[in-house]
């Protein structure tokens, strides 16, 4: 009986973890191919790569709770980057000014995007995916195509430097950004009425949450998750790319998918997204360090993508049928 | 005994889940061209029997005859060629097709070039509808209908099919008692015809006045199968819960003392017009009334959940306006509302989750959620519904119906709300399940609360309230007091 109650504790941990399995499976399949993969230089530069993402991942994770999917977030990225790396080269801000006017900029925009979906009622999909064109276009619109360069040296430190020479920033700034996170949703008040809006609408609106100021919320915070991603990403890459986070948005999908959050809305854990996203890093510079075309990679990226959602649904029917 | 012919024979049919046993060894015959009730608590089995019945589930052991002959289901469509239907309770209808081609839905009738046509699919399917002597257009949308009528649609496509055997899954949950003579009405016609039917309900009073034979189900055990003229409703209640029950309407005692709400002039454009109502201190009030006379849409234009165009509304003498639902539930106003899953839970939390939702700041300290304090208050929840759930973890999705029903009553009583209205609480529970929110409804009165209960079931609006409103196409049609209650009275207010 006691032993039947142990197993039952390891199986619900698995279950929560599943994303564990693909994971050690991809290291030991990468170990095997890429020769460079196991070794320490190699997993910093993965852990630096999926932190941003995974940064991001944490907007889409509060999207899907509340029950959407927010297209924009990878365009948001690309803008904010542009406004931030503009602001200080061409417009002669300080770069923590730029780094407000980015953050504005992706509010704006998210703001714009929670009013219309509560007020005006339009489908989240619409006007996401509207945003994200928006975004995109302004992203060229605004630099005239050409990348921003030659940025103060001041701020190399957020996406290249390191903690005491061990620690990657951005990886530091990911790892708070999923304490905070996680806190936010599993001990306040506001991360319960995020699940609950997602969960179900009507029953949350009637338990007297304020679903549309909820929903708000959680677009402001694609907005903010948007704006440090794109602070990082400017550093790292030294220069401001009107392209810079495209994609971005479906890798974050794929990395709360995988990690466990439903996209029915409702459920999920924010450890379980950074795990997601080390899934994406690792599948991604496996790929790369085996030399594998950069468009077939958009091609495994769907497939994963597909796979994870086939095996929530999956996973959610089966529960469902045997009660 | 019966001598007509055994249209179904179940032999022994048993359903394992992974660690429940759904069904076990259940045996029983049906006699073509009877109406035979199986009735049975929620969880007793009766879904688990109808989905092996029908292909949805396989049995994992044991096997029934159809027409004497021994058949294999494998899939819903299976069973409807063979002469199997079901109508189920949540109506299975694609709501922006019409009629007939719901009835005819996936088997088009076709013409010349396997081209639709549409004229011979409409007229088939006006004589299905006029066989029953029903006036219903086979042209219209399916999402005009009433409730009724989409019942009626379902009935003409399991009879497009031939169907010999119809099953109806709680035909009478969502119907007002016009509707169920109807719905009575064509079983005595499809029994006329030939046509056995199987009927679950949960009430009573219809299995007497329609059925010939009834089954009892108890923790998927076949308990009795017997002519319905051989008991009495007594003892059909206590073979189905298994243990004499007390009194239906447990009816306490409670003094009434002051008004704790008034409406006055409520309208809400083109729904409610001029709903005046007042409900006092440790007093049940009634409402009743036809689907769609406004009951629903009172409450939730009370609860802020609605928007009303005009209209005063008073707390314990006081005029107050609530800006949200949240607002209402500060001022002491809980709402139960009538549809559990779709608005009362949210069916992926755990009943814990669900429990603490309306007032988090119950289990917050410091202003953050408190896992223990939030344990606390499901589990004395749980204790005091007796909701049977393994753990306060589990999600309510997986719970049955009625004890989904008290997760909802659970989360409302945790805010100890001064007036709660409850939307139809009873419906599609079981007998025992509604007994015990009765008790809770009477003890709440007992304490002083002031409760409103909406329902369509006029005997539990007769057993336990202390006066009862009728409304009628969007407003207050008339007023009863106790000794002025009968099933008749409230009909006369309830129709125009």
């Amino acid at each position: 009986m006691n032993s039947g109650g142990k197993r039952f504790e390891i199986l619900k941990v698995l279950g929560d973890y599943v994303i564990l399995l693909p994971i050690a499976l991809l290291i030991v399949v990468w170990t095997i191919f890429a020769p460079n993969f196991l070794t320490y230089n190699n997993f910093m530069n993965v852990l630096r790569q999926v932190s941003m993402v995974a940064i991001l991942a944490a907007g889409q994770y509060f999207m899907i709770c509340t029950g959407f999917i927010d297209f924009a977030l990878g365009a948001l990225v690309g803008l904010c980057g542009i406004i931030f790396a503009k602001g200080m080269v061409d417009w002669g801000l300080p770069p923590v000014i730029a780094a407000l006017a980015a953050l504005a900029v992706g509010l704006l925009c998210e703001l714009i995007d929670g009013t219309l979906v509560t007020k005006f009622h339009l489908p989240a999909f619409v006007a996401t995916l509207g945003m994200m064109y928006i975004g995109r276009g302004m992203c060229y619109v605004i630099t005239n195509s050409y990348p921003v360069s030659k940025l103060p040296a001041s701020i190399g430190w957020i996406g290249r430097g390191y903690i005491a020479n061990v620690l990657p920033w951005p990886v530091a700034i990911m790892i708070i950004v999923y304490v905070v996170v996680s806190f936010i949703s599993k001990r306040t008040k506001f991360g319960r009425f995020v699940y609950a809006t997602g969960g179900n609408r009507e029953a949350a609106h009637l338990s007297g949450i304020n679903v549309d100021l909820i929903t708000q919320c959680s677009f402001l915070l694609g907005g903010f998750f948007s704006t440090l991603t794109a602070i990082i990403l400017v550093s790292r890459l030294n220069s401001g790319q009107p392209s810079a986070g495209t994609g971005y948005e479906f890798q974050a999908v794929i990395a709360c998918v995988m990690g466990g959050v439903s996209l029915s809305g409702g459920k999920g854990k924010a450890l379980g997204v950074i795990l997601g996203a080390i899934f994406v890093g690792l599948l991604t510079n496996g790929m790369t360090l085996i030399a594998v075309d950069s468009n077939w990679q958009q091609v495994v990226q769907g497939v994963v993508l597909i796979l994870a959602i086939t095996f929530d649904v999956y996973k959610q029917r089966r529960q469902a049928e045997s009660r | 005994m019966d001598n007509r012919e055994v249209i179904l024979d179940i032999q022994g049919l048993t359903k394992e889940f992974p660690g429940v046993k759904a069904l076990s060894e259940v045996s029983f015959q049906v006699h073509r061209g009877s109406v035979h009730a199986l009735v049975g608590e929620n969880g007793a089995g009766k879904s688990t029997l109808i989905k092996i019945l029908t292909g949805v589930y396989q049995a994992t052991a044991g096997s029934f005859t159809f027409k004497g002959q021994p058949v294999k289901v494998e899939k819903p469509l299976d069973a409807q060629c063979l002469g199997l239907s079901v109508v189920h309770q949540e109506l299975k209808l694609v709501e922006t097709l019409s009629v007939a081609e719901n009835i005819f839905l996936g088997r088009p009738q076709s013409g010349r070039g396997g081209l639709v046509d549409w004229r011979r699919m409409r007229d088939e399917a006006q004589k299905l509808v006029d066989e029953l002597h029903i006036q219903l257009n086979v042209g219209r949308e399916v999402s005009r209908l009433s409730i009724a009528q989409k019942q009626i649609v379902e009935i003409c496509k399991a009879l497009s099919f031939n169907a010999e055997l119809i099953i109806m899954d709680e035909p009478s949950a969502t119907l007002t008692d016009n509707e169920l003579n109807c719905l009575f009405d064509i079983i005595d016609h499809l029994k006329r015809k030939g046509i056995t039917v199987i009927y679950i309900s949960h009430r009573m009073e219809e299995i007497f006045r329609i059925a010939d034979t009834v089954t009892v189900l108890r923790d998927g055990m076949h308990i009795a199968t017997l002519p319905v003229e051989q008991v009495n409703r007594q003892q059909l209640i206590s073979l189905m819960v298994g243990r004499e029950l007390g009194n239906e309407y447990p009816k306490l005692p409670a003094e009434i003392t002051d008004v704790a709400l008034e409406v006055r002039n409520l309208n809400r454009a083109g729904v409610l017009h001029d709903v005046n109502l007042n409900v006092r201190h440790g007093e049940i009030l009634g409402i009743a009334g036809l689907v769609g006379a406004g009951r629903t849409e009172t409450a939730r234009a009370i609860f802020a959940a609605d928007r009303m165009t005009s209209g005063q509304i008073f707390i314990n003498g006081r005029e107050v306006r609530f800006s949200s639902v949240r607002d209402a539930i500060h001022h002491g106003i809980a709402l139960i509302p009538e549809d559990r899953k779709q608005q009362g839970l949210v069916l992926g939390m755990s009943v814990k989750h669900n429990t603490s939702m309306v007032n988090l700041d119950n289990v917050c300290e410091h202003r953050l959620l408190n896992e223990k304090r939030e344990r606390e208050l499901a589990r004395s929840m749980i204790d005091m519904l007796d909701i049977s759930t393994p753990t306060e973890e589990k999600e309510v999705r997986l719970l049955s119906g009625g004890n989904q029903q008290k997760v909802v009553l659970a989360k409302w009583l945790a805010v100890d709300s001064e007036i709660m209205i409850f939307d139809e609480p009873t419906r599609g529970i079981d007998v025992g399940a509604k007994a015990e929110i009765y008790k809770l409804m009477c003890q709440m009165a007992q304490r002083g609360k002031a409760v409103i209960m909406i329902s369509s079931d006029m005997p539990e609006l007769i057993g336990i309230c202390d006066r009862i409103y009728a409304m009628r196409e969007g407003t207050v049609s008339g007023e009863l007091t106790r000794e002025n209650f009968s099933q008749e009275a409230i009909m006369e207010l309830a129709v125009s």
